[in-house]
């Protein structure tokens, strides 16, 4: 446990030191989305009886922890290839288990403050949603899936330049197509049935049925439950590899 | 009880086409500094993260007080310190929180950590760089943070790499007795470090290793002896001769000889005489 504790508490102390910073960047992207496309192109938009700012939001939700979560790709490179602080970590008596689940609820952490971030922006925005624990269990879920993927690519990768390919390749095009910003229900009958399996997209359905209908699937949080684990298990299996 | 801390034996490691190490053994005693020299790329670091669990042998054996080093891994980390070559601290955290969070990764109890802090900051007088970020800090402070950072767990076996690289000498100086002062506390320390006067200050024994081999195993003193204790250097136009007495008188009348055509001087024998020895006749 205390091993666990080190790990996660080193991310909070710098999440902490930077704390201003972190929350002015955080809030840059929603809040771009928001005025952009919530505010300026979908202000005469209504999807399902509901208006476009209403519809983005929990899209912009599961979008943005994806991000925060994963971004702690970021973090691991920073301290494994320049601080070499990684070394720290695997020269010390803790086990990967422990190391893993640290840095991953580190990443969870982030998530949630980016969330809280937007909740702040759409309450002062006006816009009123059913908030629940099976909300914010949705979001952990998310957030443990990518905070797992971004650790395994951490690992996983040979170089810092490396990570922004994975970036480009995986989770960009996971956030547009994901169901943040439209329904997956118009796309192409050939590619809908990898971009609803995603578990971005699962999230992303999920959080609008609670936030706009007070109602969800119990079979999609065991989706992404399983998800969530089998993620897990990548990056603990990426940590050994790590070693050279 | 045995008296050996630490025994490796037949130790090799690749990296795809290079022999990094090519089945060196060696035994360091309890209490004893003993020190790796050898030119970059000579397999010392390499040599020391494969003790701390940092990089995989392809094969020997690695005992740790008499247990198997890779069977008793989580063990034998936390009996063992490692001071690597690069500062490897949180720059943004300050000098507690980095000794705050080693504690907690070695599984110590909260107010064994306050007291191992305030311990170890009086002993390397870092006590009033307390709350100081890291990046705040000078090279040689941030060393002696990456020292004390090593210790905070009490390790049975410190491995200091290259721990003055890159400092001015009379802050190598104060380093020196920060480590002899370690050693004095019972601490068996290996050493690896490119300055022969680094190991011949401070080891016990010194291991002369080359191209992943260890070539000589001794203390520097019966290093020096074997070449004898007096030197001449004779400039030469093209190259720097040595030659190597037992007697003064003996070499005062070698220094005679040549100093009417060439520039010389004499001198007592150093341990880097030894390792230049062995060079010449290892590369």
């Amino acid at each position: 446990m205390k091993g666990f504790f080190a790990t996660y508490l080193r991310e909070f102390l710098l999440l902490k030191k930077r704390f201003i910073r972190v929350l002015i960047s955080f809030s840059i992207n929603p809040l771009l989305y928001i005025f952009a496309f919530g505010i300026g192109l979908g202000k005469n938009i209504t999807i399902g009886g509901k208006s476009y700012l209403e519809f983005l939001i929990p899209g912009l939700i599961s979008a943005t922890s994806m991000m925060q979560a994963f971004a702690i790709n970021v973090e691991i490179n920073i301290a494994r290839f320049y601080l070499k602080i990684f070394e720290e970590f695997q020269s010390s008596p803790i086990s990967n288990l422990s190391y893993a689940l640290g840095e991953v609820l580190s990443g969870v952490t982030r998530a949630f403050l980016a969330t809280f971030i937007i909740l702040v922006i759409s309450f002062l925005a006006g816009v009123k949603f059913y908030l629940n624990f099976y909300f914010f269990l949705t979001v952990f879920l998310n957030a443990f899936v990518f905070a797992s993927l971004g650790l395994a690519s951490a690992m996983l990768i040979k170089s810092h330049a490396d990570q922004a390919l994975v970036t480009n390749f995986i989770i960009t095009p996971m956030m547009f197509l994901g169901g943040t910003f439209f329904p997956t229900e118009n796309l192409p009958f050939f590619i809908k049935p990898v971009i609803e399996a995603l578990p971005l997209t699962i999230t992303s359905h999920t959080l609008r049925s609670i936030a706009l209908y007070n109602s969800f699937k119990y079979s999609s949080l065991f989706i992404l439950l399983v998800i969530a684990i089998i993620s897990f298990m990548i990056a603990l299996y990426s940590i050994k590899g790590a070693k050279n | 009880m045995s008296k050996t801390a630490l025994k490796v034996k037949n130790l090799v490691k690749k990296y795809s086409s290079v022999v990094a190490l090519k089945g060196i053994s060696f035994e360091i005693k309890k209490k004893e500094l003993f020190a790796l020299l050898g030119p970059n790329g000579a397999g010392k670091t390499t040599t020391i993260r494969i003790i701390a669990g940092l990089t995989n042998p392809n094969s020997g054996k690695i005992y740790l007080f008499e247990k198997n080093l890779y069977n008793n891994l989580i063990w034998s980390k936390s009996q063992i310190g490692i001071v690597p070559q690069h500062i490897n601290l949180d720059m943004e955290l300050t000098v507690e929180e980095n000794l705050l969070i080693h504690g907690l990764l070695y599984k110590l109890s909260l107010s064994l950590i306050k007291k191992r802090i305030s311990e170890l900051l009086e002993l390397a007088d870092l006590k009033e760089r307390k709350n100081s970020k890291i990046k705040e800090l000078s090279g040689g402070l941030k060393r002696r943070v990456l020292i004390i950072r090593a210790l905070m767990h009490k390790p049975k076996l410190l491995l200091l790499d290259e721990p003055t690289v890159g400092l001015d000498p009379h802050i190598r100086r104060k380093i020196w007795s920060f480590i002899k002062n370690i050693q004095a506390n019972g601490t068996t320390i290996l050493l690896t470090t490119h300055y022969m006067e680094e190991a011949e200050y401070l080891a016990d024994r010194v291991a002369f290793i080359f191209s992943g081999e260890i070539k000589a195993i001794n203390t520097p003193k019966d290093f020096i002896k074997q070449l004898g204790n007096y030197a001449v250097d004779v400039y030469l136009s093209d190259k720097l001769k040595t030659f190597y007495f037992k007697e003064k008188e003996e070499a005062e009348k070698e220094l005679l000889k040549y100093s009417k055509n060439h520039f010389v001087s004499l001198r007592r024998v150093t341990l880097e005489d030894a390792f230049l020895k062995y060079v010449e006749k290892n590369l």
